[in-house]
């Protein structure tokens, strides 16, 4: 099976540059210096490479709004927030590849014309953001980043942002605030980024794991990256396995593979003869699936066809014997928490369904508060600056809609029929 | 000029005009709170969502630009619901304290409740989110954060309009809420605005807090007489008394705002005013009819003149009377008593604040007015030296004070004037002195206009007749002139205005039609 990252992140020291360069590292980057920008840029075009923070929007489509002339300086910022609840894979390129990423942001802007580009990374991870700090002075130091890079005439300078740990902040409007020291919240749209961004500046947002992708596409070509995956979804992802499964852990698959060999191959079935209820494929924010929904491929547009998303590819695995309301309390606190503040339907909204769900659990539900939280789904859906409401009507209307029974039943019994308390 | 379709009708707008702003030209209301005209757009509400074909969700129409053939719907049942949900949410964690609300009567939940609510609480009472009530957060203002519903308008005003940035955010989600931050209290001249642009009971004014419920207030289009900017307000009152001002929109003036000292200018209309006339006579003072006052007035005039000349007379005019008192005034001197002794006291008092936005140094309502209908400045240095020469043995001040002259100043030159008349809206140093005293009325109790520092002749209106026995001031003027046989005939500061109209040039081709609400500019240079 072709790797497209992980192929030496067994190897400790292919995080320093030297191995890095030994095992192949950078020899996109020369190549790539050599090409003309518009033909890197089709080429990722060709790999259908879609965006792997979550909303799954294709690289190549997102560069093209960029203004077409270079009067204000570009400006390419890194998505390293990696706050979805389930998601564990971007630190990984971080601590174990972040030559990769390196390589990517010099050939990405190389390509697009930016010479600054930030990688704002989650404040949570201290570690991360040292190695990838290290690595750019590695990098710089070796000609492979700064002023003139390998001799040509390019310069780029690459600097590293802590957030301060807000879910919010890896909405890439809400990241473009925080980065430029304001409140982490989304902007109103439009102007989009690629316009209007940070510091007011024709502004391209990208994952990780998007970037990372880009030194693999220059070296074997789009088309190749395209053929690893399905049709208008190339290459491989890197699948985040959660939940009492035998080996929980990130496995870098081709698109496409089946969620079922996912939870049952790779990453060895449940633990302790358990068997499965629920999953929640794409990270939090996406609608759960029945364990009798798994035969699908995980691609953006298969999951799309059963009504899920493949998200950032945070596989949650749900086991027999969870109580469908606690869990969905417990996510609701999540987004009650992490809900900025700004849209009227978000900020009231997600209180309110943590409150009705969680009298649910203790027994003290109402009658009609299941169609009350339906209800106060569609009040929300949709209707605000940015989707940090839908990421927490999703969960809602789907356990509700999968696991009614178990909400009905809460009501009915008035108490929790697991024995939970909150 | 794109052409798009708004609830079934064809609207033709201006190159970058918004949904909301292009209903609200053809009178179709879009409810919002977060937007403000003279304030960027946050878009957070999410109270003005409408149905733009093609858009699969629903838009906010603050931040949708027309563009040529959208088809735009805000009467729809899909609209109705989404804006009744927006509301729902957006009264769950409020306190529903009207009772003891200072905006109650004018607040935007109300008003919208009644339109678009309607709805029975469905949120359990105990599950409110609790917030710090009652904080003086400085200036005019007091914060109740529990009533906010976080539209972001005073925070945009404090960046945007007074730079000064002291509101913010803090915490999050249903628990965030505005505040200062630690130990740095609202500092700027402007924060009276932020309870005007409050769309709820979060932001009141400390000066009108329980002083009247609103519906019992009624309102007249006014200038306000704090200084020479002449910021267009409303006047609020109830009966005869003045309780607020609150800024009316002129973006040629002052947008949609005004200065916190001016907004205490009311004050004025209130307390310790002249009420009835008043003549003093042997050493003792004496309350008189109108009749009598004004002959009393005219006669002594009359007398001075004759006994001792025309140039023996004095008339000193005030920058706070409106261009139509200020035309009688000197018609009243040049034509009636024949003095060249006309000038007006340039009264600067106050703080002497001053900045680069709407406060100005000059603390006169119409020095602009005086200066182009011809009464000089100058003229009043040369009346005092007249009076410090004993020359002056009539003098007919308009105002409460004589420029910025302390009061023993003021008394002492007007002991040396054997008769002193005063027309005049408070008591002050002049009245202490002046041996008929004639009351006139305040800003809001008449009608005329002010002409502002940079020439803007702009009206204000008339909101009840004058207090207690006080008139008019065109009024007194007619009476003492026509006493001196003048034979006037303008009757209300319309026919004043023409008279100005037709014979000062500044004015030339004015009418009050013309002046509509926002005024015009005066011709000329004055």
């Amino acid at each position: 099976m072709e790797l497209v990252l992980t192929t030496h992140f067994g190897n400790e020291r292919y995080r320093f540059a030297e191995t890095y360069e030994q095992l192949g590292g950078y020899g996109a980057l020369r190549k790539a210096l050599s090409m003309p920008k518009e033909e890197i840029v089709a080429e990722v075009r060709k790999a259908n490479l879609r965006g792997r923070g979550g909303a799954g929007f294709p690289a190549g489509v997102k560069w093209g709004f960029l203004p077409k002339d270079l009067s204000r300086p570009r400006i390419l910022v890194i998505n390293a927030d990696e706050g979805e609840p389930g998601t564990f894979k971007d630190r990984l390129i971080m601590t174990r590849g972040p030559h990769l990423l390196i390589e990517g942001i010099a050939i990405t802007c190389y390509a697009l014309e930016a010479h600054t580009c930030y990688v704002y990374i989650r404040g949570e991870f201290v570690r991360e953001a040292e190695i990838v700090q290290e690595a750019i002075d590695e990098a710089t130091a070796k000609g492979y980043l700064g002023k003139g890079i390998l001799g040509t005439g390019f310069d780029l300078e690459v600097t590293v942002h802590l957030g301060a740990g807000a879910y919010i902040c890896g909405e890439e409007t809400s990241l473009i605030n925080s980065l430029e020291g304001k409140r982490g919240w989304p902007r109103v749209k439009p102007p989009f980024p690629a316009s209007v961004g940070a510091f007011g500046l024709p502004t391209i947002v990208n994952n990780v794991e998007t970037i990372a992708d880009i030194p693999w596409i220059v070296t074997h070509g789009g088309e190749k990256f395209a053929s690893l995956g399905v049709e208008k979804d190339g290459g491989t992802r890197l699948i985040c396995v959660s939940g009492p499964v035998k080996k929980p852990g990130v496995y870098e698959l081709p698109v496409g593979t089946s969620l079922r060999s996912i939870i049952y191959e790779h990453a060895g079935g449940l633990r302790d003869g358990k068997a499965l209820k629920a999953v929640i494929p794409g990270g939090s924010s996406t609608p759960v699936l029945r364990a009798d929904e798994i035969d699908v491929g995980f691609d953006i547009e298969s999951m799309q066809k059963i009504g899920t998303m493949a998200g950032s590819g945070g596989v949650i695995v749900i086991p027999e014997g969870t109580c469908m309301v606690r869990a969905l309390s417990v996510l609701m606190n999540f987004y009650a928490h992490e809900s900025c503040g700004q849209c009227t339907p978000c900020r009231e909204g997600c209180g309110w369904l943590a409150k009705v769900l969680h009298r649910i659990e203790n027994g003290q539900g109402r009658n009609g508060d299941v169609e009350l939280i339906l209800e106060v789904c569609d009040n929300m859906l949709g209707r605000t600056i940015c989707p940090l409401a839908d990421a927490a009507v999703m969960p809602a209307q789907s356990f509700i809609w999968k696991f009614r029974e178990e909400f009905d039943g809460h009501l009915r019994e008035k108490k929790c029929p697991y024995g939970n308390r909150f | 000029m794109p052409n798009f379709t708004l609830n079934g009708i064809s609207v033709d707008v201006p190159e970058g005009t918004t949904v909301l702003q292009a209903a609200k030209t053809v009178g179709i209301e879009i409810p919002h709170y977060c937007y403000h005209p003279n304030l960027s757009i946050a878009g957070n509400c999410r109270m003005c969502l409408v149905e733009v074909e093609k858009f699969p969700k629903l838009q906010i129409a603050c931040n949708t630009v027309v563009t040529e053939g959208m088809v735009v719907k805000s009467d729809t049942e899909k609209v109705r619901q989404a804006v009744t949900g927006v509301l729902e949410l957006m009264l769950i964690n409020h306190p529903v304290d009207c009772p003891i609300c200072d905006q109650a009567g004018e607040c935007g939940l109300q008003i919208y409740y009644m339109k678009y609510g309607l709805h029975k609480s469905r949120f359990a009472f105990e599950d409110k989110v609790h917030k710090k009530k009652v904080q003086d957060i400085g200036g005019q203002i007091v914060l109740d954060a529990e009533r906010c519903i976080l539209c972001s308008r005073c925070i945009r005003f404090l960046q945007e309009v007074t730079g000064t940035s002291e509101l913010e955010f803090f915490r999050r989600g249903d628990h965030s809420e505005i505040s200062i931050f630690p130990g740095r209290p609202l500092d700027n001249q402007y924060t009276g605005n932020l309870a005007d642009i409050c769309p709820v009971g979060a932001l009141t004014s400390k000066d009108f807090r329980f002083k009247c419920r609103v519906w019992f207030l009624r309102g007249t289009r006014s200038i306000c007489p704090g200084c020479a900017n002449g910021c267009n307000v409303e006047a609020h009152f109830k009966e005869d008394i003045v309780y607020r001002l609150k800024p009316r929109r002129n973006d040629d003036v002052n947008r949609t705002w005004m200065c916190d000292p001016g907004r205490l200018e009311y004050k004025k209309a209130n307390e310790a005013r002249l009420l009835t006339p008043v003549v003093r006579e042997n050493g003792g003072l004496k309350a008189e009819a109108w009749e009598a006052a004004l002959s009393f007035a005219a006669f002594r005039l009359w007398e001075t003149v004759e006994a001792h000349g025309a140039a023996s007379v004095a008339v000193i005019a005030s920058p706070a009377f409106s261009n139509e008192e200020l035309y009688l005034a000197r018609k009243l001197a040049e034509e009636v008593l024949r003095t060249p002794n006309v000038g007006f006291s340039p009264r600067s008092s106050g703080n002497g604040l001053s900045d680069d936005f709407l406060i100005k140094a000059d603390k006169n309502p119409n020095t602009r007015g005086a200066q182009l209908l011809g009464i000089s400045e100058e003229k009043f240095d040369d009346i005092v030296r007249k009076i410090e020469g004993g020359e002056v043995k009539a003098l007919l001040v308009f105002g409460n004070e004589l420029a910025d002259f302390p009061g023993e100043r003021t008394a002492e030159l007007l002991s040396r004037v054997p008769f002193v008349a005063q027309v005049g809206t408070n008591e002050g140093a002049v009245s202490l002195a002046a041996h008929a005293v004639l009351p006139s009325a305040s800003f809001v109790e008449r009608g005329g206009t002010f002409t502002n520092h940079a020439g803007r002749v702009q009206r204000f209106w008339m909101g009840f007749p004058p207090r207690g026995n006080a008139r008019g001031g065109i009024e007194i003027l007619v009476g003492l002139a026509n006493r001196l046989g003048a034979g006037w005939t303008f009757a209300g500061e319309a026919s004043v205005f023409r008279a100005i109209a037709r014979s000062e040039a500044p004015f030339a081709g004015m009418s009050y039609e013309s002046l509509g609400e926002l005024g015009q500019i005066a011709g000329g240079k004055g």
